[in-house]
């Protein structure tokens, strides 16, 4: 009986649940309650088109809107040694990274692609919040320094999009220690001169903003998003006090001199290709609808985002 | 003494040791000495039996002993000429980070340390060892002063973790964290890192990012505290003792996975038992890493402590 409904069953059921199409046509705002066509919501990069909130958005989507007409190489990130601490709370972590696996279709929580921006060849590295919360692991730290060694290599500028609750807890001490490893590669960067463009996604938090999130030249956040060491709960429970209206969130933070820019998602594009020209000291762009780049060799179309 | 909720036993047996003792002072001619003699190895017996199989969340709960030796202590002990330096020159003080020049058998460093207080007015002066980011950016400034006058850097981590308050986020306590876990990385020195209680999280890291990293034997270093892991993996923060097992955060363990190169061991009955000694062992140690470190050019310095982080965690524990 128990292995019948432990383990036939959800096989069965899965078999029949898996769909072409996502299982709502309709996505509702969470901030404003609007019904949104998914369509039109992700052509408008999952962005509210009545109140402008930004919702989440993953790696490849992100990628498929940034680079010159939707075409990125994914770059290689070393495996790391699997469950390195046999770690298992209510749940093997194992097991916690194979749903993960089957519910985003992603290997990890980290994309890393070469490709161009406006004909501006860069690295871009994004993290995937629905990927156990974005959380940073061994992996993510070697996607990072994949990431920056590719951009030594090529001489190009690093672009990361953050988004991660903090480090992997399943990685106990391991994923603490991607903050050195990971403040190393931002290392190489600097060392290589090479520009460091720090995208800070909703959420923000932990480890992660204690490493590399805030080690970038130049710290783009989007509207509205969570960015913190501490997360305003716990800080509640602390000082047992209110926290101001919009606390730790990027207009506070810019505000208070943590970030160079709030910038729209939609303008983000058009923001780092005119930004990472400057920095790159290459003319001005000519803002056009942009073909594929066709000198690059061998392109493979990107995976449909979902399916593996 | 303060005992610990798992010594409750011993504290009886020395209880009742120490009250026949006194008994014997009002009234000579009370013959108790066997009989004081005989708790007292049971004491021990006992005291050996705990401390021998301490499991990770009694570890926890020793790291946290109030009576352990703290930063100030090994400073006193250890250094001498001890010369505090304050102030991150932008906004304030935190006096939950100890530092500044000193001696160390002659030889001038720089040394910083949290420091968590003793007693209650202590611990609310010195933030119960949680820093603020000026505490970090005090950090900074001193590890550079350090790496322009070739200085050899100790820091000794002592810390729940840095402090979640609504100033410390608005002055960016990320950020402060992200650079002084940068400058860490950077200096061409010697730098050595003893974790002598609590390794908490960012706020740990932050310091202990050095050539070489020691631990007490019962100190521990983790991610998150096993209250913090409860809440969030079992949903319930009294499951702490699972999540301490499960997140590795023993010197034992952490050594196995290369996360820290020497365990420095402790008297029997935890450090709290014998701060002497204790202290003692953390200066050797100091000084047997030091000497390791010693003649090695500012720039192997710096490719040794990138490499030390950039390879971690190429090996798990053994299953």
């Amino acid at each position: 009986m128990n292995w019948i409904s432990n383990y036939v069953r959800p096989r069965i059921n899965s078999i029949f649940s898996r769909r072409e199409t996502p299982d709502n046509l309709w996505t509702k705002c969470d901030e404003c309650g609007t019904m949104l066509f998914h369509r039109e919501l992700s052509d408008n990069l999952n962005v509210c088109s009545n109140c402008n909130h930004h919702m989440g958005i993953t790696p490849r989507a992100r990628f498929q809107a940034l680079f010159d007409g939707g075409v990125f190489v994914e770059v290689d990130v070393p495996e790391p040694v699997a469950d390195p601490l046999h770690f298992r709370d209510q749940k093997k972590y194992p097991d916690r990274m194979k749903s993960a696996q089957k519910n985003t279709g992603e290997k990890e929580a980290m994309l890393v692609a070469t490709g161009e921006i406006g004909r501006t060849p860069i690295v871009a590295a994004a993290q995937d919040f629905s990927f156990m919360g974005g959380s940073m692991g061994m992996y993510v730290g070697n996607a990072i320094i994949a990431a920056a060694e590719e951009a030594v290599k090529l001489g190009r500028p690093l672009v990361l999009f953050s988004a991660a609750g903090g480090a992997r807890m399943q990685e106990g001490i391991l994923s603490l220690m991607q903050m050195p490893r990971t403040t190393v590669a931002i290392q190489m960067l600097r060392e290589a001169n090479l520009p460091y463009i720090v995208v800070l996604t909703h959420p923000t938090t932990g480890g992660v903003t204690a490493s590399y999130a805030m080690l970038g030249d130049i710290q783009i956040a989007e509207p509205n998003a969570l960015i913190c060491f501490a997360g305003p709960r716990v800080i509640e429970q602390t000082i047992r006090e209110k926290l101001p209206e919009g606390f730790q969130r990027a207009e506070y933070l810019l505000d208070h001199g943590m970030l160079d820019r709030v910038t729209d998602r939609r303008e983000m594009r058009k923001e780092l290709i005119t930004v990472l020209r400057m920095l790159m000291d290459m003319p001005p762009p000519v803002w056009g609808d942009l073909p594929a780049p066709t000198d690059t060799p061998e392109l493979p179309a990107p995976d449909a985002a979902g399916e593996k | 003494m303060h005992y610990l909720d798992f010594e409750k036993p011993l504290a009886e047996i020395e209880g009742k040791a120490e009250e026949l003792r006194a008994m014997a002072k009002v009234n000579e001619e009370m013959d108790i000495e066997a009989e004081a003699k005989a708790l007292d190895a049971k004491a021990d017996g006992l005291l050996k039996d705990l401390y021998s199989k301490l499991t990770p969340w009694r570890k926890c709960q020793v790291a946290r002993h109030p009576e352990r030796p703290h930063c100030q202590d090994y400073i006193e002990a250890l250094f001498t000429e001890y010369t505090p330096l304050a102030g991150d020159r932008n906004f304030a003080d935190d006096l939950a980070v100890m530092g500044g020049l000193a001696r160390f058998n002659d030889r001038p460093v720089v040394v910083i340390g949290h420091e968590k207080g003793k007693d209650t007015n202590s611990r609310l002066k010195h933030n119960f060892g949680m820093a603020r980011p000026e505490g970090y950016r005090k950090a900074i400034r001193l590890m550079d002063m350090a790496d322009r006058f070739r200085l050899p850097v100790v820091t000794l981590v002592d810390t729940p973790g840095a402090y979640p308050g609504k100033g410390a986020e608005e002055r960016g306590q990320s950020e402060a964290i992200a650079r002084c876990t940068e400058k860490c990385l950077q200096i061409g020195v010697p730098s050595v890192t003893v974790i002598t209680g609590e390794g908490g999280s960012g706020g740990a890291v932050a310091f202990a990012t050095a050539n070489r990293v020691a631990m007490l034997e019962h100190s521990v270093y983790s991610v998150i505290s096993p209250e913090g892991c409860a809440s969030i993996l079992w949903k319930d923060a009294e499951k702490m003792r699972e999540a301490a097992e499960a997140l590795r955060l023993t010197a034992q363990d952490l050594h196995k996975l290369a996360v820290i190169d020497r365990i420095i061991k402790e008297p029997m009955g935890g450090a709290h038992r014998d701060s002497e000694s204790t202290i003692a062992a953390v200066g050797a140690t100091i000084a047997a890493m030091l000497a390791d470190l010693e003649d090695k050019k500012p720039a192997d310095l710096i490719k040794q402590r990138r490499k030390k982080f950039l390879d971690m965690g190429s090996r798990g524990l053994a299953a």
